[in-house]
């Protein structure tokens, strides 16, 4: 990969400019901010899964020290705090509404998954409101659970919603079921399986946290929020609270921990927090414990699908017919409703050329934390279906994995697939082909041999991904049932000494956003990256914005690129006056401006302050200044893919999995920051790797604990546990935004699992096997091939 | 946590006197089982006796042909300990597999085999090995040490302050991972002791640590690694959880001591 420099242009590997400040300590995060007056809460949390509440005593907890107030759901509601509110609007396919179960920031009568909040004690000390926390009493009467899916669709499972019966919220379809009718008719080959999509816990390093100063003087409210998207939830708070705008309303993200799609939500406590706050007229911080993120973050994942693919004798994939219970929680967080369905159905052509497609996905309440996007939100639950179903396929037809790909994959770009989305740009044949070269698939044979005189057993997979980033189309999200428009704005405010102020609604939590964009700006205003600031995450500062998730920086960094281009037209014509020649004469380049009709030029920085002078110019004619917004709303999604190939070796005596060898090559279109972007494959392909072998949520189905509520039980990866990477870059750049990236932050959890889990089935020699692939299973497979 | 008072007595006298001073008083060493307990609410001792800097407790040496380990002595010291890679290697390589680098820094043989978590490595060694535990009021074996699952034979106001590990021949020590909380699934310690016989103790499986008295009369009697895997491990000895059932576990017990046998060899 490119040299490591400390500054330097699009596609050079930049050093990352946060992180000097961040590893010495010197972040800030929301939990560091004290303010005067300063109060804590403590949530009470309710110890059973599904209850009644019937009553609640806070006699005692009212009496501790320091304790200022105890707020029950009850009194919220009453207190005017309505249910939590949805961000995305799915219809069934008879038409109606999904059947939502309405969500109370502090539970009002019914308690639905363990560690629902019930009461929120606000107290002097953080010490003092969890004492009385755990002083009040709530008397619960217990009922039955129901935590598996197909349990909770029987007529007589536990019914969690009032009105919705069978626990089905909605039942939502995508493609043409009679074209599928048809291709299976004609089709003389099929394969079926069934499998599950493990749940996960997403695991942020730094918890959730808020802190809201409320201002009766001027009814104005500052929130200081650990989140993925500040401009987002200044809408929803603004709604909850009931202030009379927006602009009574401030949110500030300062540094953010991580969030993998948890940071995204709207959370009930963070209602509560805001909503008490303005009760009481005092600051008020909560911070999560780590016990607490793992029962209310919200999780990832979990579907149980069917699946059957129809081909022809030579392996030509005809017919895609899926069938997907999606374990929605108890509730439907935030953007779950998109994440089951057109953030995952729509994905389900992978690379192929698939005629015929349909997808019907059923959402379902059960007595469990609610689920919403984690890191690719549907698009790797969509992956692994259809990378699993192409090694059934090999294995049907009697070809190489990788020989079934090329004879289905998609070669002419664009490509509109059965499922609304049109495939922009790639070359999936030649990313193989890349990544097969950087695999040593060809040595593969020998190295099995290898392992096999040492009684070890390996395995080798592919998995050939296509996914969608660059959120989105506004037009296109709007028709399919979005909230909110998902363009992405950047101002570009040039001071009169030429620094440079870059603000954007999207909002770093680890992806390097201050070092992409002050590159960028750098490059194209040719002066040096530390006279740029890039300000995020203050809507005080940012007005307009949609945060950042689903690798929607190149949305962002688009917007940037047109306030430049803004910029330095401007500059055109101011120095146009300067040099007294033509605005056609003046060329802009390397950070100079010059003309062929005369001998001076005038820097960047020269014109910045001619800009503010305003004595060069007419400002009849040019007013002064020099800021540019932009907005950008792409035309499309951007669909990176890539090949990722896995070799696993297994030890039958024990069967434990190892990763030996993780190669990958990926279609992100233009790299801006290759070291960055290493690093988000690297991210990726560890959490794909740990939920394919040790991540998996565990819900005691008898009562609906949860049983991997601690680093005790839940398997996070370690660096031990992995391989070294190999990775290349096989770049078609997209069209649809004028840097030609795709995005890449999902790309390594959406092509690892289906890779390790087709080697762990090659070591094997087994169809399936479901995730995690952890060694007591493995172990009984070996047991199982040995007595065959 | 909930609030507590803390000590650091000077001796091991002063720590004995608050001990009896106080019914609610808890000693602690490296803290490294104690302090999530706390955090996590689980206890409410009124004060921590800390005992892990007593100089008492903090030595190494040979004694004859064996070694005494000083209770406060952490697993890094443990495992970097020229006396202790010399005379006991296996030993060695097993404090420095406790565990993370900073649990190893905290976490002391004291407090490990005080606690007698049946996943903890420590007891495994001291049991194999046929060590004896001091305390301050008397010298107590191995088998009569351990008592299942985080029970010893430790009374009120009774402390760790050494424990004396006779010199071996051979020994070994694997431990299967539990994939999530990276403490021993399984764990074997094999040993082969200066008078020839064979010694197997097994932690991981749930009721504390254990000997698998047939493997190791199978193993006296001359018979070969190899037949091990007929040799009867009760089941009894394991229970299952999410991680492994008690089948499970016990399969892999065989596996790492035949693995650790033949490292031996």
């Amino acid at each position: 990969m490119n040299e490591t420099v400390a500054n330097g242009k699009f596609g050079q590997s930049v050093k990352r400019v946060e992180d000097a400040r961040l590893i010495t300590g010197r972040g800030r995060f929301v939990d560091d901010l004290v303010f005067p007056g300063q109060t804590y809460a403590a949530f009470v949390r309710s110890p059973y899964a599904h209850a009644t509440i019937a009553g609640i005593d806070l006699a005692s907890a009212q009496d501790m020290p320091g304790v200022i107030r105890i707020l029950t759901g009850r009194e919220l509601a009453d207190a005017g705090l309505p249910p939590l509110p949805s961000g995305w609007n799915l219809s069934s396919i008879d038409g109606t509404p999904a059947r939502v179960g309405l969500h109370h920031a502090l539970a009002v009568d019914a308690i639905r998954f363990v560690g629902e909040p019930v009461a929120l004690v606000i107290a002097e000390t953080r010490d003092q409101a969890r004492d009385a926390a755990d002083t009040v009493l709530v008397e619960y009467q217990e009922l039955p659970t129901v935590v598996d899916l197909a349990a909770a669709i029987a007529d007589d499972a536990p019914q969690l919603h009032d009105g919705i019966a069978q626990n089905r919220a909605f039942e939502w379809e995508i493609g043409s079921s009679a074209a599928v009718e048809a291709a299976f008719a004609g089709a003389t080959r099929r394969v079926t399986l069934s499998l599950r999509n493990n749940r996960l816990i997403p695991n942020a390093i730094e918890p959730r946290a808020i802190n809201v100063q409320w201002s009766a003087f001027d009814e104005a409210m500052t929130i200081y929020l650990t989140h993925q998207n500040p401009i987002g939830m200044r809408g929803f708070f603004a709604i909850m609270l009931g202030l009379p705008s927006e602009n009574n309303l401030r949110v500030v993200s300062p540094d953010v921990g991580g969030g993998f799609g948890s940071k995204a939500p709207a959370y009930a406590e963070e209602f509560a927090v805001a909503f008490a706050a303005k009760m009481l007229d005092r600051p008020v911080k909560w911070t999560a414990e780590r016990s607490e993120s793992f029962l209310t973050d919200a999780h990832g994942r979990d579907h149980l699908t069917t699946a059957e693919l129809a081909m022809d004798d030579n392996g030509r994939f005809l017919g895609l017919r899926v069938h997907t219970l999606a374990n929605l929680g108890a509730y439907i967080s935030t953007s779950n409703a998109l994440v089951v369905s057109y953030m995952y159905a729509t994905m389900l052509s992978g690379q192929y050329a698939i005629p015929a497609i349909h997808a019907r996905v059923e959402g379902v309440y059960t007595n469990t934390c609610p689920v919403d996007a984690y890191r690719g939100a549907g698009r790797p639950e969509a992956a692994y279906l259809i990378e699993r179903l192409a090694n059934l396929a090999a294995r049907e037809i009697g070809v190489d994995q990788a020989e079934i790909r090329r004879r289905n994959f998609i070669r002419e770009f664009p490509y509109q697939t059965p499922l609304i989305y049109c495939y922009d740009s790639g070359d999936y044949e030649g990313c193989l082909d890349a990544a097969l070269g950087l695999a040593d698939y060809a040595g593969f044979e020998a190295r099995k041999a290898e392992s096999q005189a040492r009684g070890k057993l390996r395995g080798i997979g592919l998995s050939a991904y296509v996914e969608a980033c660059g959120i989105g189309p506004s037009k296109l999200l709007a028709s399919l049932g979005g909230g909110g428009a998902m363009w992405e704005s950047c101002e570009i405010r040039v001071q009169p000494g030429g620094s440079i102020e870059v603000l954007t609604g999207a909002h770093n939590h680890g992806q390097g956003h201050q070092t992409v964009y002050a590159q960028i700006v750098s490059e194209r205003f040719g002066v040096p990256m530390d006279s740029i600031n890039v300000v995020q995450g203050d809507t005080d500062r940012i007005q307009a914005g949609t945060g950042t998730y689903g690798s929607r920086a190149s949305v962002g960094l688009s917007a940037a690129v047109h306030s430049c281009d803004k910029i330095v037209a401007k500059g055109r014509a101011i120095v146009a006056h300067m040099l007294e020649v033509n605005l056609a004469d003046v060329v802009f380049a390397d950070g100079i401006y010059s003309s062929a009709a005369s001998n001076r030029t005038v820097a960047f920085v020269e014109m910045a302050q001619a800009a503010h002078g305003a004595a060069s110019f007419p400002t009849d004619q040019i007013e002064p200044g020099l800021v540019a917004t932009s907005f950008f709303d792409p035309p499309n999604f951007t669909y990176p893919a890539g090949v990722h190939v896995c070799e696993v070796e297994i030890d039958p005596e024990t069967g434990v999995v190892e990763v030996v060898a993780f190669n990958a090559a990926d279609d992100f279109g233009n790299v801006a920051n290759p070291l960055i972007v290493e690093g988000q494959v690297h991210g990726g392909v560890t959490q794909g790797i740990a939920q394919a072998l040790w991540e998996n949520a565990i819900y005691d189905p008898d009562n609906a604990q949860l049983m991997t509520a601690s680093y005790m039980d839940y398997g996070m990866p370690r660096a031990d546990s992995l391989p070294e990477f190999g990775l290349c870059f096989w770049p078609s750049p997209t069209p649809v935004n004028p840097l030609g990236m795709k995005g890449c932050g999902e790309a390594g959890a959406i092509g690892a699992p289906p890779a390790v889990i087709n080697a762990v089935c090659d070591a094997l020699g087994v169809d399936h096997v479901d995730m995690p692939a952890s060694p007591e299973k493995i172990w009984q497979l070996c047991r199982a091939r040995e007595v065959s | 946590m909930y609030d507590l008072g803390y000590s650091r007595p000077a001796t091991l006298a002063k720590a004995l006197e608050l001990l009896q001073q106080d019914d609610l008083a808890q000693l602690v060493s490296g803290g490294q089982t104690l302090m999530p307990v706390l955090r996590a609410r689980l206890a409410a001792p009124s004060q921590l006796v800390d005992i892990a800097r007593l100089d008492d407790l903090r030595q190494i040496c040979t004694i004859g042909a064996g070694i005494e380990i000083g209770a406060g002595m952490t697993h890094a010291e443990v495992a970097a300990s020229p006396v202790v890679r010399a005379h006991l290697p296996a030993l060695a390589a097993l404090a420095g597999g406790i565990g993370d680098a900073q649990i190893r820094h905290r976490g002391t043989i004291g407090g490990s085999i005080a606690n007698n978590d049946p996943a903890a490595c420590y007891p495994s060694a001291v049991l194999a090995l046929g060590a004896r535990v001091q305390t301050n009021l008397r010298m107590l074996d191995a088998e009569a040490f351990f008592a299942g699952m985080f029970a010893t034979a430790l009374e009120p106001g009774e402390i760790v302050t050494a424990v004396h590990f006779p010199a071996c021949a051979v020994a070994c020590y694997l431990k299967f991972r539990n994939p999530a909380s990276r403490f021993a699934l399984v764990g074997v310690f094999a040993a082969r002791l200066a008078s020839d016989e064979h010694r197997i103790a097994i932690i991981g499986g749930g009721n504390g640590v254990f000997r698998w008295h047939e493997a190791e009369r199978h193993l006296d009697r001359g018979a070969g690694v190899d037949g091990l895997d007929t040799v009867p491990l009760d089941l009894a000895n394991f229970t299952g959880d999410i991680h492994g059932s008690a089948d499970y576990r016990r399969h892999v017990a065989k596996v790492i001591t035949r693995r650790a046998l033949t490292q031996m060899a």
